[in-house]
């Protein structure tokens, strides 16, 4: 064993110092030229099982890399969901921001914008929750518009969250009147889908066309004013009919804010509670 | 016939698998040592000296066929043959699991000796990868003694009704 181990050692020395040039180079050489074959023959029969074991391991690469993209893919479906989400509702925000600060905004009152956070579960159901409430200033009655038009008003308010009866709920109300021809009525929820509000108590002899814009009439006595301000938008007049029987002209009203896909909105705070609170 | 033509083809036959086959391939973290488990297999049926031999020459075609400087494994196949060689002679002697334990053991110290012997060359060696590989491939060599061992001890040990007394004694 000594002397194999002796051999070896020799082998190792001679072969490093001649770094592939010597005679012990030519004869690892010859000897590696005579091994060749066998190595060539070994090599191709082993060449199918090799292919085998390259498939079968790239198929299961193949398989934790589907699961591992089909994760990333779902996050990025995801992360593209949120950021469209997000553009929309800085569309949104901005849109009301501008109507904010342009001259249809109500005076004597700030808006606050939030965010819808729950819609009606049914068609029974017309109120939304936003993301606002008693803390931000949010008091019972505040009217609710977005930047197309009046949505409707306060009807509960919590800390942090508040309940906004639409317009098109049965319990709604807000006097209005035609812009075009000051024919004096009040908003109440229509009939279905098709014309949301109509247009109450309207006298027969006061004119009203279609196409018309309704607007809130806002009024105020000495001890009492409208929950709503003068001015605020509420819809386009779609239909006008009299009959001989009716007391008031039928008129049918479909609101200029979209109530079905809100996403933010603007409760009209009054400036001088807003100072009071101060 | 001896056990030298015997062994010869088997260490022939392992060392080309070695070098063709499994030379740079890995499963699961373990690089398979076919002509390591056959040397210590070969050692445990026939001996140290055999074994010895069977190393340096297994090596030697390993050094030869992969144009590596000569003698590098040989010396750790030569010492992985006589250990393995000397363990079956003397405590390993009947034990039923000699193979497996010998081959992991001696797969840990021959791989740990030759990082030495190629850091001593001045080799570039990571030892970082002989350690990370030296454990899983230990356990891939004693699962691979447990079949290189129903083998080789087929293949040398000569069967029993060949077997003829060397000695006789009167009564």
């Amino acid at each position: 064993m000594g002397g194999l181990v002796l051999l070896s050692l020799v082998l190792v020395t001679i072969s490093f110092r001649e770094d592939g040039s010597g005679p012990l180079a030519s004869v690892q050489n010859g000897a590696a030229a005579v091994l060749r074959p066998f190595q060539v023959a070994a090599d191709r029969v082993a060449e199918p099982f090799r292919d085998a074991y390259g498939w079968s391991n790239s198929l299961l690469d193949a398989r934790s890399d589907a699961a591992r993209l089909e994760k990333e893919n779902e996050l990025l479906r995801q992360q593209v969901a949120e950021r469209q989400l997000a553009l929309r509702e800085n569309v949104t925000l901005r849109k009301l921001l501008a109507y904010r600060n342009g001259p249809r905004f109500p005076e004597g009152y700030a808006g606050l914008a939030a965010a819808v956070i729950s819609r009606p579960a049914g068609a029974y159901a017309q109120a939304i929750v936003i993301a606002a409430g008693r803390e931000d200033g949010v008091r019972t009655d505040d009217p609710v518009v977005t930047q197309d038009g009046l949505v409707g008003k306060v009807s509960r308010v919590s800390s942090r969250t508040s309940r906004v009866t639409l317009l098109t709920d049965d319990a709604s109300a807000a006097s209005a009147l035609d812009v075009e021809t000051q024919a004096f009525g009040i908003v109440r929820s229509g009939d279905g889908a098709r014309a949301p509000l109509r247009l109450d108590r309207v006298p027969k002899e006061a004119r009203v066309a279609i196409d018309d814009t309704i607007v809130t009439s806002g009024w105020s006595s000495p001890r009492l004013s409208s929950l709503y301000p003068r001015g605020i938008r509420i819809g386009r007049v779609t239909s006008v009919g009299r009959t001989d029987t009716d007391l008031y002209t039928q008129v049918q009203v479909t609101p200029f804010a979209d109530l079905s896909s809100l996403e933010a909105v603007l409760v009209l705070i009054p400036v001088d509670r807003k100072d009071l609170a101060r | 016939m001896s056990a030298a033509l015997r062994i010869a083809p088997l260490v022939f036959v392992a060392a080309i698998v070695q070098v063709t086959v499994l030379g740079g391939a890995r499963v699961l973290w373990a690089e398979p040592d076919l002509l390591l488990v056959t040397i210590v297999c070969v050692a445990l049926a026939a001996g140290s000296i055999p074994g010895a031999a069977a190393g340096f020459a297994g090596g030697l075609l390993v050094d030869v066929m992969t144009l590596g400087t000569l003698g590098t494994t040989s010396i750790v196949l030569t010492l992985a043959g006589y250990w393995a060689g000397r363990y079956g002679e003397t405590t390993g002697r009947g034990r039923r699991y000699a193979a497996p334990l010998a081959a992991f053991a001696i797969s840990i110290f021959a791989g740990l000796g030759a990082v030495a012997l190629h850091f001593l060359l001045g080799e570039p060696v990571a030892a970082r990868d002989a350690l990370v590989t030296a454990v899983p491939s230990a356990i891939l060599a004693a699962v691979l003694a447990l079949g290189v061992s129903r083998i080789t001890g087929l293949i040398l040990e000569p069967p029993r009704g060949l077997e003829r007394p060397r000695q006789v004694e009167l009564v």
